[in-house]
């Protein structure tokens, strides 16, 4: 039988975007025997991952296709997936096993390869960090072992059969041309990411949760504890303007940095 | 106690300085050193080559190096070195490159180190409100942030081994729109002179700009500069939803000193706040203040400035 159906020929974009939940970014923390306690903190989605929830909705826009939204984590972290689906995405899917506890790099990404390869993506988007770490590991880790292209620090992207990126590098902003499938970090760019309207809402409310789970290797790097930065020793204040080459002076005699 | 591997950071086709603290950090985490240059033209691993406390300079010649792709980066450094764990330095193509690398190697990544002992390695969290020690079990790849440790010395002749690679570049540069001054970016300052909405307008940040020019620095801005006035680009903020800094020497000038601010360059070696209000909170994490107006203080900073490098 050798038939092709509109579906084989014309191929509509499957695309992810990862999101994470996180402290809320002005909540003050605080470390209780060696561990961080979140218990007294709002827990919301991290800032960069609005910006590629809208990079992505932006490519299904342009080329037609579907969006999901994939955050792996436990049964609390739905709401942010709930806070994608007000925004517009089409499917949210939560990736856990109650085996898992710390994630490390390697079985993080283990687990979101085995994910997006079941659910088939060409394109995927994550925010350029999440706000707890802050590392940017998991968009070019994961496309290295999916073997894709990769973008991070994405300020604007034009979407066809490659995505068009701006990106900053050593020069000034790049434009690059990458080629899908891919996985794309976004920063704070040109895209402000959009409003949930009263329908999404609504919407996001009826949602399903999809659930999967994978296979995470056993994590090679172990959290030992957590602390405080140590506090600074207090400054040297001056009054009045007139000051500032006392200032200019101890720049170059105590402090060595001019 | 398993192989240390430095990648060299390449910094505008030249051997970035903090590499050499590089090796210190290696040498922190224990065994043999070796020093990896990524490069176009393997002269330029003489530059390491006189480092101290390094076994072995290998420089992985390839065309990849003059690009940014990462998966190029990382399959040629990949091919051309051995095992063991590998440091580079905390820059965003270099912390793009590592974490490739990691997923060749089937490894973790460990990002934005400030302090290690052993095989325990310690990097700020939630933007520098706290920090996070963890253990690593086997080999690994660590990024290290510039100006936390002191770079080992120079004096040795190590030998250099060359090795030409080809990497797997994937994605294709279509222009570049330069930036439209030679100042650096705050990303690659040692100095840094950031302006915020007590700037009063965006015309007044050429106050700021006289005073980089004297002393090497680059210009910033906080997120109210940013979002106040169109003449001040994103690409100038600082802040958590902007770039996180880690420089010699900062100056904050008219900025309050906001938690979010403050996300962006807290861990600075030295900070210089210059504000009319003594209660402005960043005066707290200033080690030099001066509580006056900027119009009464930069004309003087200036002029000490000029003195003292002129
Ligand atoms: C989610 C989120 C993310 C954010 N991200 C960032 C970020 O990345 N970066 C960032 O900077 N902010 C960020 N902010 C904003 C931050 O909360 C502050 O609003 C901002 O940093 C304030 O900027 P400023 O200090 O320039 O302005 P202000 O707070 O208005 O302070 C101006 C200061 O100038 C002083 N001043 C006035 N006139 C003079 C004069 N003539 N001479 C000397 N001093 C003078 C005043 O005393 C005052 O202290 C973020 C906020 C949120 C909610």
């Amino acid at each position: 039988m050798n038939r092709f159906s509109l579906a084989d020929t014309i191929e509509m974009s499957t695309i992810v975007v990862l999101v994470k939940q996180v402290p809320d970014t002005n909540a003050k923390i605080a470390v209780q025997g060696g561990r961080v306690d979140l218990s007294t903190v709002k827990m919301e989605m991290s800032p960069y991952d609005g910006f590629a929830i809208e990079t992505a909705l932006r490519h299904k826009e342009a080329t037609g296709g579907t969006v999901t939204a994939l955050t792996v984590g436990a049964a609390g972290t739905e709401k942010i997936l709930k806070d994608a689906k007000a925004m517009g995405v089409d499917n949210i899917v939560r990736v856990w096993d109650d085996a898992w506890s710390e994630l490390d790099s390697n079985a993080l990404q283990s687990v979101l390869k085995e994910s997006i390869e079941s659910l088939g993506a060409h394109a995927v988007y994550c925010g350029k960090s999440a706000a707890d770490t802050g590392a940017g590991s998991t968009g070019p880790g994961l496309a290295e072992r999916l073997g894709w292209a990769n973008a991070s620090n994405i300020i604007n992207a034009e979407f066809g059969d490659a995505v068009t990126v701006s990106m900053p590098v050593e020069a000034g902003v790049a434009k690059i041309s990458v080629p899908l499938p891919a996985v794309i970090s976004c920063d704070k760019g040109d895209f402000k990411p959009r409003k949930a309207n009263v329908k999404g809402i609504m919407m996001a409310k009826k949602a399903k949760v999809e659930l999967l789970t994978a296979n995470a290797p056993a994590s090679s790097v172990v959290v030992a504890h957590h602390s405080m930065p140590a506090a600074k020793p207090a400054g040297k204040t001056y009054e009045g303007g007139s000051s500032a080459s006392e200032v200019v002076q101890l720049l170059r005699d105590e402090a060595n940095v001019l | 106690m398993t192989d240390k591997i430095v990648i060299a950071e390449l910094t505008k086709g030249t051997i970035n300085p903090s590499t050499a603290e590089l090796v210190a950090a290696a040498q922190a985490m224990g065994g043999n050193v070796t020093v990896v240059v990524p490069c176009t033209d393997a002269s330029m691993a003489n530059q390491v080559a006189s480092y101290d406390g390094v076994s072995k300079v290998i420089a992985v010649k390839s065309d990849v190096f003059a690009g940014n792709d990462s998966s190029g980066w990382a399959s040629a450094l990949d091919g051309a070195m051995p095992q063991g764990t590998v440091l580079f330095l905390a820059t965003s193509r270099s912390k793009d490159v590592a974490s490739r690398l990691a997923s060749r190697r089937g490894l973790s990544v460990v990002q934005d180190v400030v302090s290690i002992e052993g095989n325990n390695l310690t990097s700020p969290i939630y933007s520098g409100k706290a920090n996070q020690t963890v253990t690593v079990n086997g080999d690994a790849v660590v990024s290290v942030r510039a100006n936390v440790f002191s770079g080992v010395g120079s004096g040795s002749s190590n030998d250099v081994s060359v090795v030409d690679a080809s990497g797997d570049v994937k994605t294709a540069v279509q222009e570049i729109m330069q930036r439209a001054s030679a100042r650096l970016d705050v990303s690659e300052a040692n100095i840094i002179i950031s302006g915020g909405r007590g700037m009063g307008s965006p015309a007044n940040f050429t106050h700021l700009e006289a005073v980089a020019d004297t002393i090497g620095a680059a210009v910033g801005a906080s997120r109210a500069a940013v979002d106040t006035w169109e003449e001040i680009p994103h690409s100038m903020q600082v802040g958590q939803t902007g770039k996180t800094v880690n420089p010699n020497l900062y100056i904050a000038v008219g900025i309050s000193g906001a938690i979010q601010h403050l996300a962006g360059m807290r861990s600075s070696k030295y900070i210089v706040a210059i504000n009319k209000d003594a209660d402005a909170p960043i005066f707290q994490h200033a080690d030099y203040g001066i509580v006056a107006t900027w119009e009464e203080t930069l004309p003087v900073f200036q002029d000490a400035l000029s003195n003292l490098l002129g």
